[in-house]
């Protein structure tokens, strides 16, 4: 077998790497779509008066943050069918990645409703204001900034995750390198692609989401320009 | 089949797998910990090339997937005549990988430490190295190990992911079983069930104390 790294295989395989790379965006958006949802149904299970929903909300949350993502997978995507729910690998990914990190962000969410001063809330029973209309005008639009970064790195967080998604055959980027790999017997460029693919798309993002993360700071005054 | 059958059959091979599992944690734990420091130290070095190595690493472990980091080293590497086995692959893959994500903890510690006790180092005539070894390392690990608990659970999780290397792990017993017995409920859940009970129970319970050990050291804890 030739040894080295070459360069007419790599281009040979690249079309149908972009073309898996447009897949694993695809994923890694509608499960973040997903888990911004997920979030904020745990976040309101967080809050409600009722005791016994909080405590169960928070095992829950702990049960799913505290196991691998790996094997949720496999539990979702093997045991649904055993209760008659057919569901394609995608929908089973999506759902599983929603999910796991919907109580992730559910901590963003909780983090920044906290960052909120106590003072506001104060201020708003003050002027009569109804908690709809507190919520509304005053305390989420100052708790979003704070929650941006947060939201950031997990977006991040799930697009580094979602090779995961191929050992249940979604047809993602790494599903399509390890295919590639297998059909030619050479696994050298397609999972060297895979890595500098994710590097490019997902330091830069990392790295604008630091930049936010800074400027939350300074609008915060948490530190000096 | 009840589900005490189900572990009568097949709980001591989950329970070798969770032997398994634990043995990957402990030895990558021990590697990430250890390049974390070195790494965390490196970023902050003054001189410019140190400083960038460990910046590229640091952003370069951390801007792919450990996955993907994985499968490289086991089936890339072989192209340039190192072999690995599954076992020591799966550690070293984790123990980079993490080990990035541990060093941005050291570099926040260290920088949290009171530019004081810097300043105190230098007037009483340390050495550099005494200035780090005695004097800022020990403050930093109350700083830096509740980040470092939470990352030390994900790691935990992380591991799962070396089954698919074919280390034999809880994972790749787990999944084993199921291809056998098709009962994926039972199998899959147990898993589930024994990854949480060694984050809640074991692991973060030692996490907790070395943090209390840590604050007491430096006399911030309530002894």
């Amino acid at each position: 077998m030739e040894m080295g790294f070459r360069w007419d295989f790599a281009y040979e395989i690249l079309p149908q790497m972009l073309w898996a790379t447009f897949n694993t965006i695809i994923a890694a958006g509608v499960g973040y779509a997903i888990a911004l949802v997920v979030g904020l149904f745990f976040l309101l299970g967080q809050r409600t008066p009722s005791k016994i929903i909080n405590g169960i909300n928070r095992e829950i949350v702990e049960f799913i943050r505290s196991t691998p993502l790996l094997i949720q997978l496999f539990f979702v995507y093997f045991v649904l069918p055993q209760f008659g729910i057919k569901l394609s690998a995608w929908v089973c990914g999506m759902i599983t990645i929603g999910l796991h990190f919907g109580t992730y962000l559910s901590e963003v969410y909780r983090g920044a409703l906290e960052g909120v001063s106590k003072t506001q809330w104060e201020a708003c029973r003050a002027l009569n204001f109804s908690t709809a209309y507190t919520y509304r005008k005053i305390v989420l639009p100052q708790a979003f900034p704070i929650a941006i970064p947060g939201m950031g790195n997990y977006l991040v967080g799930i697009f580094k995750d979602t090779p995961l998604l191929s050992t249940i055959g979604v047809a993602e980027l790494f599903h399509a390198a390890t295919a590639v790999g297998g059909y030619n017997y050479r696994y050298l460029e397609p999972y060297t692609m895979v890595g500098i693919i994710f590097l490019i798309l997902s330091v830069p993002a990392a790295m604008w989401v630091r930049k936010l993360e800074r400027r939350v700071n300074i609008a915060q005054g948490k530190i000096k320009q | 089949m009840s589900y005490f059958e189900f572990l009568a059959e097949h709980g001591t091979t989950l329970l070798l797998g969770t032997v398994t599992t634990i043995k990957v944690l402990i030895c990558s734990m021990i590697l990430y910990v250890i390049i974390s420091m070195i790494f965390g130290l490196m970023r902050l070095s003054k001189n410019l090339i140190i400083q960038g190595i460990a910046t590229v690493y640091i952003e370069f472990f951390r801007g792919t997937s450990l996955l993907v980091q994985l499968f490289w080293v086991y089936y890339v590497l072989p192209f340039f005549g190192i072999s690995l086995e599954a076992f020591v692959a799966g550690v070293v893959a984790l123990g980079l990988n993490f080990g990035a994500y541990g060093a941005e903890i050291v570099r926040g510690g260290i920088l949290a430490v009171p530019k004081g006790q810097w300043e105190a180092a230098h007037a009483l005539n340390f050495s550099p190295a005494k200035r780090i070894k005695r004097i800022i390392i020990p403050q930093i690990f109350p700083i830096i190990l509740p980040p470092a608990a939470n990352l030390t659970v994900e790691l935990l999780k992380a591991t799962a992911l070396v089954a698919l290397v074919t280390v034999v792990d809880l994972t790749f017993e787990a999944k084993q079983i199921n291809s056998i017995t098709w009962l994926s409920a039972q199998c899959f859940g147990t898993a589930l069930l024994i990854y949480y009970i060694m984050a809640r129970l074991a692991l973060v319970p030692f996490l907790r104390w070395l943090e209390v050990l840590a604050a007491k050291k430096v006399g911030r804890g309530n002894a």
